[in-house]
């Protein structure tokens, strides 16, 4: 099995589902030559050829605008925002009029379409590169949200989102596009949405995450286990929506305590979400309150204080010592 | 084809004597259809509005004024086409396949008034402005993909011109040579907003320029002209030679929609003027009857028929049951996430417990 790392199984997923299916079709800024400013197109237009894998003018509304236009006429189109605060030029298209069309059409017409966008911080991009928007499409009924945290979950996840007939919101850390390699199967394979990973079990306390604090809560779930024989549980959610409410409830009923680490500012976050549904299903099982450790409340800061201001690992074990101490 | 003041295509002039050359292509059965498909969109408009008045369905946004902009755009397309549509194209909806019904249904907030008629690639209505142009161009994107010879054919009005997804559509759909028509409807007035403080330029036609593709002006209120231009459009779209921008110089003669009060706004000497003088509909009878195809006799009967198919109309809309709230739910993803079910659940539960009473009683 080839070692990959997720852009390289993002771009094998884009290939198959190119090749399997000749209603998908991928577009966005600079896809096609350039095979993508991170190479997730990587050659895909000289294997497959201009009219399907097409470089757009520099046009986000007209990328997600159009591609509810391909939906409807039978294609199966898979969109590219550069970043993923680039969205916010589309936000009508996705937010008003692609979440909705199933709705306002009394299910007339879906849309299988998939919006990949890379995001996250930790990689010192210009402003509204790093921004974390997923809570805007939680909040947005008629869309899916989806995060990959591995190479191999990219690629299944990826192609089963493809395969999806509602529109998704595929949100890639770009800080995991080449941090790790993973062994990723040739063949092409689907992971189903809605079905979070337990990246390690634990007894002590639940962290509930997604993107690139997968890998910084696994490392310092390790740690603490080696060292102070603390024992976390880490749940990987992989999709916000649909929401795998069974592993959370039943990991975190199990452990009774539990911490949400998410890169996206705190007030408003996918974390107070987790924290209300805790809350309402399991709160007799809790012994501390559910605790957060977000990025703060203010917009994306600048290569020189980016690293403080996302979650790190001494806000993290700080978060840890406060729940179990509670 | 006829050519008056600043490029503006016409046929025939507002006494609806033939200025322009007298298209060929058109039997006399069909300019006689074409005058019906107009009499029956003002008809049902005029009947809506009054429906409105009575409470029976909500706010509604009158096209008169517009039906020749509507009826003879729409008259050239084929039934594979797509269409899509804003809040004020009924007429254009009705030519297109859309029943009496369904817009009924959708003014009376019903949860499937929204769908439309299976087999007919006309899109849901649309209420946000110029949502629709980069919708259409992807439509006509993936029929150029296909290779399925379907042209899409986009309503927009004056105000649209304004929004960032008019220019980003024309672009994209110039750049993909998209078979796309992009039909705005002039009427002159976004709501309260004149033309002339919409755009700093008089003519929405040259903003084709711009982008490389072709625009045409035409008399939005001489349905043989707008026949011939979007035909030629529809045409060259199908031809493979990509995208056209039609601007109808149109006036919608009534409110912006049931809620709005245009006498605030709207100078009374100009819509005196447009409806004395360039009614669409008093213009191609004047044309029709001199020519012996249409007389008092048969405006009469061509009216009774209508008001038989509306009144049938009407009672089926009337009649639908009432949408459930747990409907919503089937119509927010193909396969809802387990929350969304247990949400569905609790509004059945309560449906259970409360009967069939209504909150608002």
């Amino acid at each position: 099995m080839a070692q990959l790392t997720m852009i390289q199984a993002i771009n094998q997923a884009l290939a198959q589902a190119l090749d399997q299916d000749p209603a998908v079709i991928v577009f966005g800024e600079d896809v096609g030559k350039n095979g993508g400013v991170f190479r997730a197109t990587d050659q895909l237009q000289a294997r497959f050829g201009e009219q399907r894998v097409v470089d757009t003018p520099l046009s986000e509304s007209a990328i997600i605008g159009s591609a509810i236009g391909l939906a409807v006429n039978g294609m199966k189109p898979v969109a590219e925002i550069q970043f993923m605060g680039f969205l916010y030029p589309a936000m009508d298209q996705l937010a008003s009029q692609a979440s909705r069309l199933r709705f306002r059409s009394a299910g007339r017409y879906a849309l299988p379409l998939v919006v990949r966008a890379p995001f996250g911080g930790g990689v010192r991009t210009p402003e509204l590169h790093a921004d974390s928007l997923e809570a805007l499409f939680t909040h947005t009924p008629g869309l899916k949200v989806v995060i990959p945290s591995s190479a191999y979950d990219a690629k299944g996840l990826l192609l089963q989102a493809i395969d999806d007939p509602d529109p998704v919101l595929f949100a890639e850390p770009m800080k995991l596009y080449r941090a790790i390699k993973e062994e990723v199967p040739e063949a092409p394979y689907r992971i189903p949405l809605g079905q979070a990973r337990v990246v390690r079990e634990g007894r002590d306390a639940t962290v509930l995450t997604w993107g690139a604090p997968v890998w910084l809560v696994h490392k310092l779930a390790g740690q603490l286990q080696q060292e102070r024989g603390i024992s976390l549980e880490v749940i990987d959610l992989r999709s916000l929506i649909p929401l795998d409410e069974e592993t959370i409830m039943h990991s975190v009923s199990k452990t009774g305590r539990a911490l949400v680490v998410h890169e996206a500012v705190k007030t408003g976050g996918f974390g107070a979400e987790l924290a209300s549904r805790i809350m309402e299903k399991v709160f007799l099982y809790l012994h501390a309150p559910v605790m957060r450790v977000t990025g703060y409340d203010t917009p994306y800061p600048v290569p020189q204080v980016e690293d403080e201001w996302l979650p790190h690992e001494e806000r993290i074990l700080q978060a840890v010592h406060e729940l179990l101490d509670y | 084809m006829g050519i008056c003041e600043a490029g503006l295509v016409q046929v025939l002039n507002e006494d609806g004597r033939v200025v322009g050359e007298q298209p060929q292509n058109l039997s006399d059965a069909q300019l006689k259809d074409l005058y019906r498909r107009m009499q029956w969109a003002r008809l049902f408009d005029q009947r809506a509005v009054r429906l409105q008045r009575q409470g029976r369905i909500g706010t509604y946004a009158p096209l008169e004024g517009q039906e020749a902009a509507q009826v003879g755009s729409s008259y050239v397309l084929e039934k594979g086409d797509w269409l899509f549509p804003t809040y004020r194209d009924l007429a254009a909806c009705f030519n297109f396949g859309l029943s009496y019904t369904s817009a009924l249904l959708y003014t009376m907030g019903h949860l499937e008034g929204g769908r439309l008629e299976e087999g007919y690639n006309l899109f849901p209505i649309s209420i946000m402005i110029a949502t629709q142009l980069p919708q259409a161009v992807g439509a006509a994107w993936a029929s150029k993909l296909k290779q399925d010879g379907r042209v899409a054919l986009v309503y927009f009005g004056d105000g649209a011109t304004s929004k960032g997804d008019f220019h980003e559509a024309l672009n994209l759909a110039s750049v993909l040579k998209a078979p796309v028509v992009f039909f705005c409807q002039n009427n002159q007035w976004a709501i309260s907003v004149p033309l002339s403080k919409q755009t700093g330029h008089t003519v929405i036609a040259d903003k084709a320029q711009g982008y490389g593709l072709p625009g045409v002006r035409v008399d939005g209120n001489d349905v043989l002209a707008v026949c011939q231009v979007a035909k030629e459009a529809v045409e060259r779209a199908r031809r493979g030679e990509g995208p056209t921008l039609i601007e109808a110089l149109t006036y919608r003669l009534g409110p912006h929609t049931t809620a709005d009060d245009p006498t605030r706004y709207r100078p009374a000497e100009e819509l005196e003027q447009w409806k004395q003088q360039r009614d669409p509909l008093r213009r191609f009878r004047l044309f029709l009857e001199r020519e012996g195809l249409w007389s008092e006799h048969e405006e009469e009967q061509s009216a009774a028929e209508f008001k038989t198919v509306m009144d049938e109309a009407l009672k089926k809309a009337e009649q639908t049951p009432r949408s459930q709230l747990h409907q919503a739910f089937d119509y927010v993803y193909t396969n809802p996430p387990q929350d969304l079910l247990r949400q569905k659940e609790e509004v059945l539960s309560w449906t259970q417990r409360k009967g069939s009473v209504s909150w608002h009683n």
